[in-house]
């Protein structure tokens, strides 16, 4: 078998062409290119940047067995976005397989050999696709070449039907399960052998199924988990029962840092089935992904770990947490809201602001406010760890495999080497799994229990309580119009305390990540502009939650965008169009931001362009315009993220009692070339409900550095009632540009077209999430 | 030890009375399809049926169960359960799929007791079900092409 070069990287030169020739018939030309002397340039961008980078070998994703089963490795993490499916289904075409005879094994935790397996930024499947069309293009050739070998012709007359080789001039024919074996003993064919099917020939990629805006095209193809999650076989973090399994929750530090003072665990060990208690060191800070510490009690369920530890009497020493214990959510909103009244470090600046304000004929300003929030996945962080004879074996629900095993390493002083971790299924991550803090917990009670294995299962107030948090966000803007209403000059002031602060000394200032998600690449064309970044201090840990900074960002930005166009006198979305300007192509560094999600300026430019597609879009599908009765109206907003384009349009209703109907979500989404349009479509209707509760329901306040929710009777999420009456989600038909993100994208407008359908419908502005009882008084 | 009726099957449990069903079910029997996700009929994550209606596990002293449960475990072999199955397959309303169980097994109680339930009808029997994913518009759509209506979400 011939080793493939890993670290070749396609993104690195700019490959739009290349993009737009693989959407049209040009798959040769493509596939001759790919070794076309790029394999010693450094990756910079893409997937060849990430750790572990991309591997695209077929004999280490694609196992054929005799009876044909296809078996794909898949090694991303499934929380809900259907990558196993939708890899395993662009691998499948690639490869000419029934779909029907396809299933998907999870990969372990090895990077060295599957590649980058870190699964957030949304970034799966556009740094996967290519990656696995060239391992199912790879696999058939081999196949081709064993059943021309066993036919003893060329295997240029040899085909690919499904599932199946044929010799059309002789009609022979073999099954993929007859020539598996001796395909496997070939060697792997050099990329530029491959040829990759031309879009007549796909048969699932691209492909329109299930149900379509209220309408069943096809029943669903079957997603590979699909039968298991419906009838309770799917094994999530919970679900791994080892024999002998012992049972461990943990009492944490109330305030970010405290350590144990006292404990007093004699009622704890008289509950039946506690086994024993286990001190757990406080991490030091910042906290990175350590252990919080406390005090574990382990049990012969869950049940009794849980009632040993209510009857656990812990005397903690707030000391080490310093001001954190003297957190107060309410006062830092205040002290946040004072600080944006003064100027920031300056992140980027165009014009002359300060006059451009002064010289305007009339100017708007507003403050928005985002509080904490909880990612609250349906299933709690869990996780199985057992240690014995200086190996470390975890089975958990993680985003991060790689962080995990280094991770239980570092807590347990081993190599990574000696530490193997199984992804389970996730019921959700929205990035709180990106933190393998509580398998690093497990571990450590592991380490205590000779072998045995240990289940830490996280009670919903665990999670809610010690959540990586959402940051909290003031957003200060400040506009002047000219007679016509045109904006001149736009100042914003951002203030959130940075996820940095979980990894280094507090910057107290945002990150250039932080900033890129759409802060300082605004898109509109306004002759001054100027964004500052005043400090804000972290009080608790903060982390990654579905679109992060997009979040607050789009939330500010577009709710602004639209109080300017009610004190112009004018239409939103003939506004928001003047906003942007002609169409143009912006590249990343233009406006300060270095990042670009990683990915190359020069085949992810910042296009508005597609921006006004996708208002254009959802207002038409929406029927913006439309006389739509008293207390009734449409709101709407934009945002790019994650390299992909998403316009939101939200047709409410408000009763005199302030109670809020959703009648219609319209959502205009483009990503570039969409691999599985079904899922990408639930995705964004679950983006959509996800957004509802940002809006309307989820917060988390701290009082002395406690968090004063705990469990879904007061940190609300969405319930059904809330969701839309209706949702349609609107496929910008775009394969000519790089494929975009999809998992988080469809997040960042709701909240901000939400608000402004209320105030459409209203005339109350909404500045402060979440809406909660706001409404009561309008 | 405490007398127990789970998908027609007969155990003696020697567990503390107050124990909840959801422990029982999952630690003690070893079926992991109903689920742990608040601790407080908050989320629906665990939802059984007992005595034919659908009752949070993790409420739920074993000692106060009376008559038999029913786990999604058993719901493949219920001719409402399965056309309930087959329609969230058909719709693709599965995302991370973890609240699933608890949906489905609130819906094909709905359906047995409401064979053609109207939109509001919906939405009251699974009010108590938490999808974090938001897969309602989905959920919804489902439940009416099980019960052989057409699809209004």
């Amino acid at each position: 078998m011939s080793r493939q070069d890993d670290s070749l990287m396609l993104a690195n030169v700019s490959r739009r062409g290349l993009l737009k020739g693989m959407a049209g018939a040009s798959a040769l030309l493509l596939a001759a290119r790919w070794d076309s002397g790029l394999a010693n340039e450094k990756a910079q961008f893409g997937a060849g940047a990430m750790p572990g980078g991309w591997v695209d070998n077929p004999n280490v994703f694609i196992q054929i067995a005799a009876d044909g089963q296809v078996t794909f490795i898949n090694n991303r993490a499934e929380m809900g976005q259907g990558i196993r499916t939708s890899l395993a289904m662009v691998a499948a075409d690639e490869l000419g397989a029934d779909w029907k005879r396809v299933r998907a094994e999870q990969a372990p935790a090895d990077q060295d050999k599957y590649g980058n397996q870190n699964t957030d930024g949304s970034r799966s499947m556009r740094h996967w696709y290519e990656p696995m069309r060239r391992a199912g293009a790879a696999a058939r050739l081999m196949l081709e070449q064993a059943a021309a070998n066993q036919w003893g012709v060329p295997v240029s007359e040899v085909r690919t039907g499904v599932h199946k080789v044929m010799h059309p001039a002789t009609g022979r024919e073999l099954g993929f399960g007859e020539l598996a074996q001796a395909a496997r003993e070939l060697e792997v064919p050099g990329r530029n052998a491959l040829i990759l099917k031309s879009p007549s020939e796909l048969r699932y990629i691209g492909k329109e199924s299930g149900l379509i805006n209220g309408e069943l095209k096809s029943a669903y193809p079957k997603a590979v988990d699909g039968e298991d999650i419906v009838t309770g076989k799917a094994i999530y973090g919970a679900d791994v029962e080892l024999d002998g399994t012992v049972y461990a929750v943990i009492a944490r530090p109330p305030v970010y840092g405290a350590r144990i003072r006292s404990v007093d665990d004699s009622k704890a060990l008289e509950v039946p089935g506690v086994q024993r208690t286990i001190r757990i060191e406080t991490a030091s800070q910042p906290a990175a992904f350590n252990p919080l510490g406390g005090v574990a009690v382990v049990a012969s369920n869950t049940w009794a770990a849980l009632e040993g530890r209510k009857a656990l009497n812990i005397e903690w020493d707030l000391g080490p947490a310093g001001d954190n214990a003297g957190y107060d959510s309410e006062q830092y909103r205040q002290s946040l809201e004072e600080a944006a009244q003064s100027p920031g470090r300056v992140i980027r600046q165009s014009g002359d602001v300060a006059s451009a304000l002064e010289s305007a004929d009339s100017r708007v300003a507003a403050t928005y406010y985002m509080p904490h929030m909880a990612q609250a996945p349906m299933e709690p962080p869990v996780a199985v760890v057992r240690v014995s004879n200086g190996k470390a074996e975890a089975w958990a629900p993680v985003q991060n495999p790689r962080a995990t095993r280094d991770g239980i390493a570092g807590v347990l002083g081993l190599d990574r080497e000696n530490v193997t971790v199984h992804q389970t299924l996730l019921g959700g991550g929205f990035g709180r799994k990106s933190k393998p803090d509580f398998v690093a917990e497990a571990a450590r009670i592991a380490r205590e229990m000779n072998g045995t294995p240990v289940k830490l299962q996280w009670s919903r107030e665990d999670d809610i309580q010690h959540a990586y948090f959402h940051t909290v966000s003031v957003d200060h803007l400040e506009a002047g119009l000219n007679a016509d209403g045109k904006a001149t000059g736009w100042r914003h002031r951002t203030l959130s305390p940075s996820i940095t602060s979980l990894f280094a000394p507090d910057p107290e200032h945002k990150g250039e990540f932080e900033l890129g998600m759409g802060f300082n690449t605004l898109p509109f064309d306004i002759p001054s502009i100027r964004l500052e970044n005043p400090p804000a201090p972290a009080h608790v840990r903060i982390g990654w939650f579905r679109s992060v900074y997009n979040l607050p960002h789009a939330w500010a930005i577009q709710s602004f965008a639209h109080e300017l166009s009610v004190a112009a006198g004018r239409d939103h979305r003939d506004y928001l169009l003047d906003l942007l300007g002609p169409d143009r192509e912006v590249h990343n560094l233009e406006v300060g931001d270095g990042w670009n999600y990683g990915e190359d300026p020069n085949l992810y430019p910042i296009d508005t362009g597609r921006m006004r597609r996708v208002i254009e879009r959802a207002t038409e599908e929406a029927g913006w315009g439309r006389e739509t009765g008293d207390r009734r109206g449409l709101g709407l907003a934009f945002h790019y993220s994650f390299l992909s384009y998403t316009a939101i349009v939200f047709d409410v209703e408000v009763s005199d009692d302030g109670d809020l109907t959703i009648h219609r979500a319209d959502i205009a989404f483009d990503c570039g070339p969409q691999a599985n349009p079904e899922r990408i479509r639930s995705q964004l209707e679950g983006a959509c409900v996800m957004g509802i509760g940002v809006a309307l329901k989820s917060e988390v306040t701290f009082q002395d550095g406690v968090a004063q929710q705990s469990n879904f009777n007061n940190y609300l999420i969405p319930r059904i009632a809330d969701a839309p009456e209706v949702v349609r989600v609107h496929l910008i038909d775009n394969p000519d540009d790089a494929m975009g993100g999809v998992g988080e994208p469809g997040l960042p407008p709701v909240a901000p077209a939400l608000c402004n359908a209320i105030y459409a419908a209203t005339g109350k502005r909404i500045r402060s999430l979440p809406v909660g009882d706001q409404l009561r008084s309008s | 030890m405490i007398s127990l009726t789970v998908n027609g099957q007969e155990h003696e449990l020697d567990v503390p009375d107050d124990m909840p069903l959801l422990w029982v079910i999952r630690d003690v029997l070893g079926l992991t399809g109903t689920k742990f996700g608040c601790g407080i009929a908050q989320c629906g994550t665990c939802t059984v049926h007992m005595n034919g209606v659908a009752t949070r596990a993790c409420v739920t002293p074993v000692s106060a169960v009376t008559g038999e449960v029913t786990t999604i475990e058993a719901m493949a072999d219920d001719a409402v359960g399965q056309k309930v199955q087959q329609a969230w397959l058909d719709l693709g309303v599965p995302q991370c799929g973890f609240c699933q169980c608890g949906q489905i097994m609130s819906a094909t109680q709905l359906l047995k007791d409401n064979p053609q339930p109207n939109r509001q009808d919906i939405v009251n029997a699974l009010t108590g079900n938490l999808c974090r994913c938001g897969t309602y518009n989905r959920i919804v759509a489902a439940v009416e092409r099980a019960s052989g209506q057409e699809v209004t979400s």
